[in-house]
């Protein structure tokens, strides 16, 4: 039985100066015409050096160190630079992640498709142009005729996606490695594009191999998986398997710490197999440390109020004010938020929600409406000191783990800013040591204080922008998509960590995100943003079960169906 | 469209109106114009006529519009040591500066251009080495040694060269050109030579630059996987994407040039706008000091101009929006 | 990630990758060990010249014009030969190596803080003080340096009274040097910092209530270096050169204390009835500083782009 590719005992090596790291050992995977496999794992699993192996891609100082990859029989590494430059395209097709920069800028995308249609088969001329019009209708793209003449940059992310699909089918191939194809996606375009391409697949029979960190992904096109962890390929099976029953403890922790939509639990599952998240630090008797002490205010009101909310941007400038082009971000935006409890602001990207926080946060000024932060009006407060103690009741996470924190700054002086800034104590080593009770609380150890954030993963990072925002007792965390960022093993601790220091703190929090099945575990009522528009506020369990507006409705059909995952 | 060239012209005024305000300050405020006219023998009655001959006893913002005026008709008075016209000066002498100009340009962007293009192409080539080590030399040579050193060499040791001067000249109306006659051409070799080396290494190191870092984006990378061929990757994609880049660096080049061509006529006596420009430093000649600020910024500006627009077509991103 | 004890910052500076590909590279490496030989040696030519050039009773006209001392007519305690002055040439290049040096040192930080410091503020507040300062340097940038440096140091010293003129020319020159070249830090330390604004440090900065100028100076600043020193070090060998460009058109630093400028268009005078070494010495020098400090700029560039690693 000859599969389509077959790998088998693949070794690829990177030597650096510090030794040679194994990307990937002992590989063995096959894809028959006309299935979908799918590589999972998460970042630095290896899995995007395997597709980068099998046509010969790898960067530079990679290289293949032992192993056979045979494609339609043929071993493909007895192949000269030459051969393998024909093979790719002809026979093999290759989509990237972010589609935005996979497309030449400077050339239309009829003379891309092209070039590629007359390098890879031989039409050529005028039927070449035909052809390209073809591709692009089969990819889903309307008015063909008018787009070839287009530049990409004229696209949406998705249509640019459905592109770069047109251009690696463009020779015909018989095997696609898609590589994180929809990773740069919004939720909705996502949905489109898998669909897409497994209606391909199984129009002509193409072999596809999709590599991702989203179990989701697979969960909706997969035929087989093969789940990768560190440069090793785990377990192999069917989706029905790998989901529903694996067999692997990675693969068991992997797919439990998925955060699940059907119900809210305790906890999250934390994916244990990892290596090095052990959390033996001390942990503190917050309540009675300093830290637990809340500001002495006697309010009873809403944490927060934000009512009739505007504001636009301009995004082209002109000389005359009637030509400028402005964007309404966040339009008569209004909802509220219970002290204790956590609000979930849940959209696409374009959504408004990431606005909204940064306006309760003080960061724009809105064009209209009212911001109350426990009764206190968030635009009248001055920059004085005299107001310190009503900026310190808030605080905020972000997404993105590598700028958030001043990669020339030690941890020490980064978690110890507010509180040498706001003066919260009366000498630099009780500073020092509330940095150090703090870093042990959110499981980073006390010795991180001298150390550089880039020493650092992606999640401890977050920890140590969680560490800064507690070092002035808020009252009130917004988290702004805190995991979107991280690996599911590390989300899961993340958020286990932010569930457990709002039960400790009595903290209120505005959580931020367009992943529902978080927002689902973690949240007590939710609204969700369209458009910089709210159009619906329930409580979460009502949402879930019965969404009232069309829009809701739609993002939760959106949702990966993980019904092969039993309970 | 419209809306960029505007805005590229209103910021032209502005640099021109700044430029005008400073040359003209320099006229009021560096040394004293009645003394450079008339010496230092003049009597009391003659300065004071002479002060109301020129306008110096009204109100600076009269004369600041008179200036202007005076400017906008290329009138910038006499010059102080040679005693005629400025704008006569300028344009006897702007023909031998513009040729001058215009060849090293040639040079430098024709030469470094293409080794620019193949020293990124062919990174690790041993031409590549040597040419990019050469650069680094190039670019540590200032332009007066290279003078110096080409004029000991080719002038005085194998004369096959003129050592200064302009040779060989033909009258077109009022310009006078050299590049007609072999003499001409004899005589600008050396110079324009010495006048591209810098402009030509600076170029050259810029195209690399550019180049290697566009081999390294995402559409090249998906242009491999695509199995197109290593030539029509670097000419079709790599290249089109390096030089539009590189065309704002055409307007610096000859902006540098015009720069540097101050050193090169002072070194080969060429008889151009930055010879004189030198002596009237010297000589603290306001009138051509100031009318050759206004020239110089005045050419920058519609250098700068054209290149913006020349950017503006081949760059559909600006283009179309969207 | 490491799992053992935070290094020492002795450990951070010798095991991180800058390191390594300088000592891993024999043409770094020759060339910082040249580079520093000479900029010591011009740095200390106080101490290690024969004679002081500048010191006019160290002078003795009856000795000018000899010949290095391997050359006919030479003597052996004038190594290079004298100029036409009697002054000693090895020294008058130590001495002249060390003006340029200095000059050019002194004009880069001038440019550098006044650049960095505007160029902040424009890109961190925005609004019409970014655009006054931006247009200001736009326009600068609009005229060649070399030309504005020219038209400074003529004004300068024309404005200096007569008798001033010689000793505060280098005073005149460093400030010209140095107002040519705040616009490019300018620009790149607005770059920098409008990248840096966006980032999300800043906005937890600004959420606690940290005031402008504190966040500009001490989250802001120090993530705008990098790119700062790279055009530090090639501005620095453009300054030099402007230096010698200056004093080789006569307006520069003048010929009682010469930089290598100045003794390149003295030796000039006299190249062509056969005093080549008046010329030829300062020449190398000079290009020997300037392809040092190049080098060590190239490298730097290299090794501070983190796309390269």
């Amino acid at each position: 039985m000859s599969n389509l590719l077959d790998i088998n005992g693949l070794n690829i090596e990177f030597p650096t100066r510090r030794g040679t790291i194994r990307a990937a050992s002992n590989v063995s995977l096959h894809v028959n015409a006309g299935e979908v496999l799918g590589l999972v794992g998460e970042s630095g699993a290896g899995k995007s050096t395997v597709g980068n192996a099998i046509i010969d891609l790898l960067e530079k100082p990679g290289r293949i160190s032992a192993g056979s990859i045979k494609f339609h029989g043929e071993e493909l590494r007895d192949k000269d630079a030459d051969q393998m430059r024909r093979i790719r395209g002809d026979r093999i097709g290759m989509i990237f992640q972010d589609p935005q920069t996979s497309l030449n800028p400077l050339m239309t995308i009829g003379a891309q498709l092209v070039e590629t249609i007359e390098k890879s088969t031989k039409i050529r001329g005028r039927k070449a142009d035909q052809h390209a019009i073809k591709l692009l209708e089969q990819v889903g793209i309307t008015e063909a005729v008018a787009r070839l003449k287009a530049y990409p940059h004229q696209f949406s992310g998705g249509m640019r996606q459905r592109v770069v699909i047109a251009l690696a089918l463009a020779g015909d191939p018989d095997l696609v490695i898609a590589d994180e194809p929809t990773t740069a996606l919004d939720v909705s375009i996502q949905a489109q594009i898998l669909d897409l391409i497994k209606k391909l697949c199984k129009e002509r029979n193409l072999g596809v191999i999709i590599v991702t960190h989203d179990i989701g992904v697979i969960a909706n096109i997969a035929d087989r998986v093969a789940v990768m962890y560190r440069g090793v390929i785990v377990e192999t099976g069917d989706v029905a398997q790998i989901l529903g029953a694996p067999k692997h403890e990675y693969t068991r922790s992997l797919i439990a710490a998925v955060p699940r939509a059907d119900a809210k639990l305790e906890r999250f599952t934390s994916v244990d197999y990892i290596e090095g998240t052990t959390n033996n630090f001390k942990r503190i008797d917050i309540q009675n440390h300093w830290l637990g002490e809340t500001s002495k205010q006697d309010y009873d009101g809403l944490a927060l109020e934000v009512k009739n909310l505007d504001l636009s941007f301009v995004l082209q400038n002109a000389v005359f004010k009637r030509n400028r082009r402005m964007l309404k971000a966040v339009n008569n935006v209004s909802f509220s938020v219970q002290q204790g409890e956590t609000f979930g602001l849940v959209g696409e990207s374009g959504s408004g929600k990431s606005t909204v926080a940064r306006l309760i946060a003080g960061l724009y000024r809105p064009d209209a409406g009212v911001i109350k932060v426990f009764g206190a009006n968030v635009n009248t407060i001055k920059k004085s000191r005299a107001n310190l103690s009503e900026r310190q009741a808030l605080q905020m996470i972000f997404q993105d783990p590598f700028s958030s924190l001043n990669a020339r700054m030690r941890v020490l002086d980064i978690v110890a800013e507010p509180i040498r800034f706001y003066r919260l104590t009366n000498s630099e080593s009780e500073t020092r040591r509330i940095v150090q009770d703090l870093l042990d609380h959110v499981g980073l150890g006390a010795a991180a204080e001298l150390r550089y954030p880039h020493e650092f993963s992606g999640g401890q990072r977050q920890r140590i922008s969680i560490a800064r925002a507690l070092a002035s007792r808020p009252r009130l965390l917004i988290c702004d998509e805190p995991t979107s960022a991280l690996d599911v093993s590390v989300q899961a601790t993340i958020l286990n960590l932010l569930k457990d220091l709002q039960q400790e703190l009595g903290l209120t929090m505005l959580f931020i995100s367009h992943d529902l099945p978080v927002i689902r575990q973690m949240c007590d009522s939710i609204a969700v943003m369209r458009h910089g528009e709210i159009c619906e506020v329930s409580d979460a369990d009502a949402f879930f079960n019965s969404p009232k507006h069309p829009y809701s409705k739609h993002l939760l059909d959106l949702m990966p169906r993980m019904d092969l995952i039993k309970p | 469209m419209l809306s960029f060239i505007m805005k590229r012209l209103a910021q032209s005024l502005l640099v021109m109106a700044i430029v005008s305000a400073v040359s003209f300050s320099l006229f009021n405020f560096v040394g004293d114009p009645v003394n450079n006219m008339v010496g230092q023998d003049a009597t009391r009655e003659q300065r004071v006529e002479i002060r109301q001959q020129l306008g110096l006893d009204d109100p600076i913002p009269t004369q600041y519009t008179r200036f202007i005026g005076n400017m906008l008709k290329a009138d910038f008075g006499l010059s102080y040591r040679i005693k005629r016209p400025v704008d006569d000066l300028i344009l006897e002498r702007l023909p031998a500066t513009l040729e001058l100009v215009f060849v090293s340009a040639i040079i430098s962007l024709f030469l470094g251009i293409t080794l620019g293009i193949y020293t990124g192409i062919r990174r690790n080539s041993w031409s590549s080495r040597i040419i990019l080590s050469s650069s680094l030399a190039g670019v540590s040579l200032p332009t007066f040694v290279i003078g110096i050193a080409l004029i000991y060499l080719f002038a005085v040791h194998l004369r096959w060269l003129p050592s200064s001067g302009r040779s060989g000249t033909v009258d077109f109306g009022w310009w006078k050109t050299s590049l007609l006659t072999l003499d001409g051409w004899r005589s600008i070799v050396l110079p324009a030579v010495t006048l591209s080396l810098f402009q030509l290494t600076l170029i050259l190191r810029l195209v690399r630059a550019e180049m290697l870092e566009v081999m390294r984006t995402d559409f090249i990378k998906f242009a491999r996987a695509r199995g197109l061929t290593e030539r029509a990757i670097n000419f079709r994609h790599a290249l089109r994407n390096t030089l539009v880049p590189v065309i704002t660096i055409i307007g610096l080049n000859i902006g540098g040039l015009i720069a540097f061509s101050v050193v090169t006529e002072t070194v080969f006596q060429w008889p151009g706008t930055g010879l004189m420009f030198i002596q009237a430093v010297d000589f603290v000649d306001v009138p051509i000091m100031a009318a050759y600020l206004v020239l110089v910024a005045l050419l920058f500006v519609i250098i700068n101009l054209f290149v913006d627009i020349l950017y503006f077509v081949v760059d559909p991103r600006i283009r179309l929006g969207g | 990630m490491s799992q053992h004890s935070p290094k020492t910052r002795w450990e951070r500076i010798t095991d991180n990758d800058i390191m390594w590909s300088f000592l891993s590279s024999p043409g770094a490496m020759t060339a910082a060990v040249v580079s520093s030989i000479i900029i010591l040696a011009c740095l200390f030519a106080p101490l290690i010249a024969p004679f002081d050039p500048f010191d006019p009773a160290q002078i003795s006209l009856w000795d000018g014009k000899l010949p290095p001392s391997w050359v006919e007519g030479g003597q052996s305690q004038y190594v290079l030969g004298t100029d036409n002055q009697g002054r000693d040439m090895l020294s008058t290049i130590l001495y002249g190596g060390r003006l340029s040096i200095l000059v050019g040192l002194a004009a880069i930080c001038l440019g550098m803080v006044m650049g960095v410091t505007l160029g902040v503020i424009a890109g961190y507040v925005g609004g019409a003080t970014e655009a006054i300062i931006m247009r200001l340097a736009d326009v600068q940038l609009t005229i060649p340096g070399i030309l504005l440096a020219i038209l400074i140091n003529g004004v300068g010293r024309a404005a200096l009274p007569l008798e001033f003129r010689e000793e505060f020319a280098i005073y005149v020159v460093i400030i010209a040097i140095g107002l040519t070249d705040w616009p490019q830090f300018a620009r790149v330390a607005r770059g920098a910092t409008l990248v840096e604004a966006n980032k999300e440090y800043v906005q937890a900065a600004r959420i606690i209530g940290l005031p402008s100028w504190l966040i500009m100076l001490r989250h802001i600043l120090p993530n705008t270096m990098r790119p700062i020193l790279v055009i530090a070090t090639i501005g620095l060998a453009l300054a030099i050169i402007a230096e010698a460009t200056l004093s080789f058109l006569g307006q520069g630093i003048p010929p009682t204390t010469p930089s290598l400028g100045t003794l390149i268009r003295v030796g000039n005078e006299y190249l062509f009835s056969g005093l080549w070494w008046i010329t030829l010495f300062p020449a190398v020098a000079l290009i020997v500083l300037v392809f040092s400090v190049n080098l060590l700029g190239d490298w730097l560039r290299d090794a501070l782009n983190p796309k390269l690693r």
